[in-house]
């Protein structure tokens, strides 16, 4: 059954406490710019879901004109903030006790005047019906549950990576992620409120309701509250947690002494719930252990239905949503062991990160279909979303005080749609990280320090990119605030927003830094570093052109990793090398000799001996020196080989990582200098994409359509990552079905050390996919 | 059959479950004035003891009903007889053997339930008596196959209700069960199992369930102060599940269309108790019925989801939940038929929770 009207009791409201000590305003964000309305209202919890505009500044760069001569300024481009609106979902859940004071709230912010509808779902949109027509004066239009329920979970399965995980109590990290199918068709749903629904979902807007339980989370509250005189349902599962339901079960050993041997039924197992009440006196249960055996008879129920189905239907994907899983960890415990028992292992119990706002999405989706939001790629904000069990008193005390019982999550429409990269050799199993910090917990305590004492640093120089801006500070220190409470957050809760990564800590700050109209703090220390590196670029082309065919390939990848050295996102580099921007061959003294520490560079060479490749998609890292005299080389070569080149950079700033725009103006310049490029330009080998992300990691499941279609058009044959960020903290494992170069230098002493190498370790990662040897030279493979 | 076997008397079959040992007894009738004889007193007391009598001590009782006259056994004729005595009385059991020197007659007492396991080191030391201990789920698969095979008179042993989803014109009906391969055979004792039959001897449990008749009986102890299982299920008869049950029209006003839902449907098994006002108006016949209902109906779900499984369209349910329990006899007929809209038959047998006692008795006199 679906989640069911008319719960009367309010589970938790009674003891909460009813103000809300944050300003509504931080809760309800951008209520002015807000234009559709939907809203989900449960037994216990409303869920508010509203479509925004977001006004941001962003960093634009534009080329000067350079033959009118009109800047005075030797600069290669101007660098302008200019305002971007971009749409955002914001989805809040609070609990039904305060209502009124939202819907208040809301009306008071209300602006648009087009809105006139508000889709709701949920057993208690009947019921809020009149009062919130009243209060909004806007019409309430319902929707089917089970609908937006199941088009919610389509919604954050598509768009959230590390949206499902498989719960484990007694794992080190409690919450193992799973990494996105980019197929989440089919699966299961269980849906268990106050009883249980199973759906079968095979496509977007085809799904069947295919079976379901009267005994569900209704039997647990409902039952439970006879038995034990308590009446909160959260009560209920504290109560369980705490009791011993061997008391209450008459377990097999209490029937065969000990285990049933022949049938593999163990001893432990429970024959026959409730089954010793039968026999001894009332008054020896206590409140806990009945409430613990019910728990343990509603969850073995559920789970043995939801395997039987998930057996006729062969379906293996079985996701667990409702109240009665809504964040409890009791729950999540007993519906996985169930599940562990009756299928052996062969089908995980998942759960969901947004479980509890899948109606309102979905709510919100029905209403918004004109906008055909299902058309665009959507990415968690980490700035605005509250996290994984944000308001779960235990987990986050913190947090909770903070704001009360509100949690919130948003979503930020991305640009451009986001797509795998075909090159992808499993993308089902293809994970971008290299370190998952959720189970590392000595990485964990590192990577937090670390980005806990970079603060100062970006702070300042975010303060510094915005010279002009009185109140930058201050920003920066609301900025600041931000971002240390999430790294407080993290620290109590990896798990918040999926798997903490180093990725997801840079993603975080980005997110951050954005937030607070930071959108490109490198911007000026960019373009200074370009403009210095072109006025070599003619120099260093010279001098390669000078060196025999076998030292000029040592050349060109000695040039992109001694190029790449120069980033000044790393901590070691920023501190040690604040030098003038030097010439290429000054740089190399940071470079490890050979044998480095990953080095294939032999095979490499091997390879370059033989037939070019057809085309080379090449993720870019830094700018200045890094791109322009160490890539562009680098690139110049595959060119005049014969082999097309796809340069891949950030669709929006990170760090000083080159975007797209920066890089345009870039390879035109350069393009004036050198006939090999422009060359490329004109006859379209040469190409330049924008990779889809404003992330200085790269997830080759979530980049720019436009790239993969270019990729698959090109017949791409050989990948070349770049940088640590790229090609260490992420793809270092990502195995591909074409030829595929990573190089990095380590620029980070502890992850030198782990990796079992120095401080500017060089990883030169040349790999040929098993079974397809390189065109001309058996031995090439690395060993 | 026909061969005289050479198995001295006494003959029992036992069945140690978690709530009631089931016990049958064979009684010669055929007994010649050479055997009278020769025949001790320990015997004779014994036989006089279980025969003369429908109930021992405070508990234990003798299903008559049940009793199957002039069987021929193992190339003797007599009377099945069948006795029930609740579990936690077996000391008393044991103390009675004792009492009247069981171990004299050197009969080995074949037990199966899991009770043979647990108790065997009491039988031994409480009377003397050492157990021949056997799988229950072969012996109940060998008892039901025997007892329905034995049965030509009086009372069909295998049954079903005819229009179970028509309350007024639901009425029970005898049912051969010639050529019963394969069939679902649903055990509802204290918890329960589910075995899917192909033969004999090819069988396996497909799976079982913890709610079973212990739980109904645990839960309506807990929640009606009632102590016995016949209490239980008077109390059920008089209740009305639907003011405990959040109902599908309790959510939906009526039927919900999109899922083909009726809306007289349990959506919620004890939903409405999670209101305090719904809580205090309910009746213990109420509960009494609600539990009898909730647990019969989430039976009849998982042996609906194996039945598809297994792809059998037979199902047997025996087990001693169902004793006296027409109620759930016929929910469990209704939802046979109408989730599997017709497919699906639900079959019942007299003799519903002694089968595995008769197997053992089998082992007894034709060990396999």
């Amino acid at each position: 059954m679906a989640e069911c009207s008319g719960i009367d009791s309010n589970p938790s409201s009674h003891t909460m406490d009813k103000s809300i000590t944050l300003p509504p305003d931080e809760i309800f964000r951008n209520l002015e710019n807000a234009k559709r309305f939907a809203i989900d209202i449960g037994g216990s919890l409303t869920k508010l879901a509203y479509y925004s505009t977001v006004q941001h500044k962003v960093a634009k760069v534009r080329s000067f004109d350079h033959t009118a001569k009109e800047a005075a300024s030797d600069k290669l481009y101007e660098i302008s903030v200019q305002e971007e609106v971009t749409a955002r979902l914001h989805f809040i859940k609070f609990e039904n006790a305060y209502i009124e004071t939202c819907l208040d709230f809301i009306k008071d912010h209300l602006v648009n005047t087009e809105t006139k509808v508000i889709k709701a779902t949920g057993g208690g949109a009947h019921k809020f019906k009149e009062l919130i027509e009243r209060k909004l004066g806007l019409k309430v239009d319902k929707e089917d549950e089970m609908t937006c329920l199941i088009k919610g979970c389509n919604f954050v399965l598509k768009n959230i990576p590390h949206e499902a995980f498989v719960y484990a109590k007694h794992a080190d990290s409690e919450f193992r992620f799973q990494t996105t199918n980019p197929d989440i068709f089919p699966y299961l749903l269980v849906n268990i409120g106050s009883g249980v629904s199973i759906v079968k979902v095979e496509a977007e807007d085809k799904f069947e309701r295919i079976g379901g339980s009267s005994i569900g989370g209704g039997t647990f509250w409902g039952l439970g509250a006879l038995l034990t005189k308590t009446k909160r349902f959260d009560e209920l599962l504290q109560l369980a947690s705490k009791g011993q339901h061997t008391n209450v079960d008459m377990l097999v050993k209490d029937i065969y002494g000990g285990s049933y041997g022949c049938l593999g039924l163990t001893g432990d197992l429970i024959a026959s719930s409730f089954g010793k009440s039968a026999t001894a006196d009332k008054g020896d249960f206590s409140k806990e252990d009945m409430a613990k055996s019910l728990l343990h008879m509603i969850s073995n129920d559920i789970g043995q239905l939801a395997c039987l189905y998930a057996k006729l239907h062969n379906l293996s994907r079985v996701y667990f949503g409702g109240f009665f899983i809504r964040g409890h960890p009791v729950t999540m415990h007993t519906i996985t062991y169930s599940i562990n028992f009756f299928t052996k292992g062969e089908v995980q119990a998942l759960f969901l990160r947004h479980e509890g706002y899948l109606g309102a999405i979905g709510a919100f989706l029905k209403g918004a279909e004109e906008d055909n939001p299902n058309q665009y790629s959507w990415g968690e904000n980490y700035a605005g979303s509250s996290g994984l069990m944000s308001v779960s008193p235990d987990m986050n005390p913190m947090q909770r005080a903070r704001s009360g019982t509100f949690d919130m999550l948003e979503m930020d429409r991305l640009e451009r749609q986001l797509v795998n990269l075909p090159l992808l050799q499993d993308p089902s199993s293809y994970i971008p990280d290299t370190v998952d910090l959720t189970e590392d917990a000595l990485a964990r305590e590192y990577w937090l320090y670390c980005f806990e004492e970079a603060l100062d640093g970006v702070v300042k120089r975010a303060v510094a990119s915005q010279p002009d801006m009185l109140e930058a500070a201050l920003r920066a220190e609301k900025f600041r605030q931000k971002y240390r409470h999430k790294l407080q957050t993290l620290r109590h809760q990896p798990f918040a927003y999926g798997s903490l990564t180093v990725r997801s800590l840079l993603d975080t700050r980005e997110h951050c830094l954005n937030e607070f109209n930071f959108p490109d703090p490198y911007s000026k220390i960019k373009q200074r570093e370009n403009d210095v590196a072109l006025k070599y670029y003619q120099k260093a082309v010279k001098s390669l052109e000078e060196l025999s065919w076998e030292e000029r390939q040592f050349a060109l990848v000695r040039g992109v990793l001694a190029g790449n050295v120069f980033d000044w996102g790393a901590k070691a580099v920023s501190d040690k090398c604040l030098i003038p921007l030097c010439a290429q061959t000054d740089c190399v003294v940071f470079l490890s000799e050979r044998p480095w520490l990953v080095d294939s560079y032999n095979q490499w060479l091997e390879r370059m001996k033989g037939p070019p490749h057809k085309c080379a998609l090449f993720f870019v890292d830094n700018s200045g020196v890094d791109i322009i005299l160490g890539v562009m080389p680098f690139v110049r070569e595959l060119l005049s080989r014969g082999t097309e080149v796809v340069l891949a950079s950030n669709s929006g700033p990170a760090l000083n990582d080159v975007t797209n725009g920066e890089l345009q103006i870039l390879t035109e310049r350069i393009a004036a200098m050198d006939p090999v490029i422009q060359a490329g330009l004109r006859d379209d080998r040469l190409m330049l994409v924008q990779s889809g992300s404003s992330s200085p990691c790269l997830d080759l499941s979530r980049l720019d359509k436009v790239l993969a279609m270019v990729v698959r058009e090109r017949q791409t044959d050989l990948v070349i990552i770049e940088g640590m960020g790229r090609a260490i903290h992420t793809n270092y494992y990502a195995m591909l079905s074409c030829e595929s170069l990573k190089m990095a230098v380590i620029k980070n002493s502890w992850l030198a050390d782990r990796l079992g190498g120095k401080l500017f370790s060089v990883v030169f990662k040349y790999e040929v996919p098993a079974g397809k040897p390189s065109q001309d030279c058996e031995t090439s493979t690395p060993s | 059959v026909g061969v005289k076997c050479n198995i001295a008397f006494p003959w029992f079959g036992m069945d140690i479950g978690g709530t009631l040992v089931k016990l049958v007894y064979f009684e010669p009738k055929d007994i010649t004035a050479e055997e009278e004889q020769e025949e001790v007193e320990n015997l004779k007391s014994i036989r006089r003891y279980l025969t003369s009598n429908t109930a021992y001590g405070k508990t234990g009782i003798r299903d008559v009903h049940l009793q199957l006259q002039d069987l021929t056994l193992c190339g003797r004729t007599g009377n099945l007889h069948f006795i029930r005595f609740p579990t936690h009385d077996l000391p008393a059991f044991l103390q009675m053997g004792r009492n009247k020197h069981f171990s004299s007659l050197h009969t080995t007492l074949c037990a199966t339930g899991g009770g043979a396991y647990k108790f065997e080191s009491d039988f031994r030391t409480m009377a003397d008596l050492q157990l021949h201990k056997l799988d229950e789920l072969d012996c109940l698969i060998r008892g039901v196959l025997y007892i329905d095979s034995v049965v030509s008179s009086g009372p069909s042993e295998c049954y079903y209700f005819e229009n179970p989803t028509e309350p007024d014109r639901c009425v029970q009906k005898p049912y051969t069960l010639e050529n019963p391969y394969p069939l679902l055979l649903v055990n509802i004792g204290s918890g329960v199992s589910i075995l899917a039959v192909y033969s004999e001897n090819n069988y396996k449990r497909v799976t079982g369930t913890s709610l079973g008749g212990g739980t109904f009986l645990g839960l309506c102890c807990l929640l009606t102060g009632c102590s016995t299982f016949e209490e239980a299920l008077e109390m059920a008869s008089l209740g009305e599940s639907t003011r405990v049950d959040k109902l599908v029209r309790d959510i939906y006003g009526g039927d919900y269309e999109r899922f083909g839902l009726p809306g007289w449907a349990v959506a919620s098994s004890f939903g409405n108790m999670m209101s305090k006002e719904k809580r205090e108006s309910v009746s213990k016949e109420d509960l009494a019925r609600a539990t009898l209902v909730t647990i019969t109906n989430n039976i009849g779900s998982i042996t609906r989801m194996c039945a598809l499984n297994e792809n059998i369209e037979r199902v047997v349910f025996v087990g001693n939940f169902l004793r006296v329990n027409t109620l759930s006899m016929k929910l469990l007929a209704y939802a046979m038929d109408y989730w599997s809209k017709g497919q699906l038959k639900a079959l019942f047998l007299r003799h519903e929770g002694y089968f595995g006692a008769v197997g053992a008795l089998l082992e007894l006199l034709h060990p396999s």
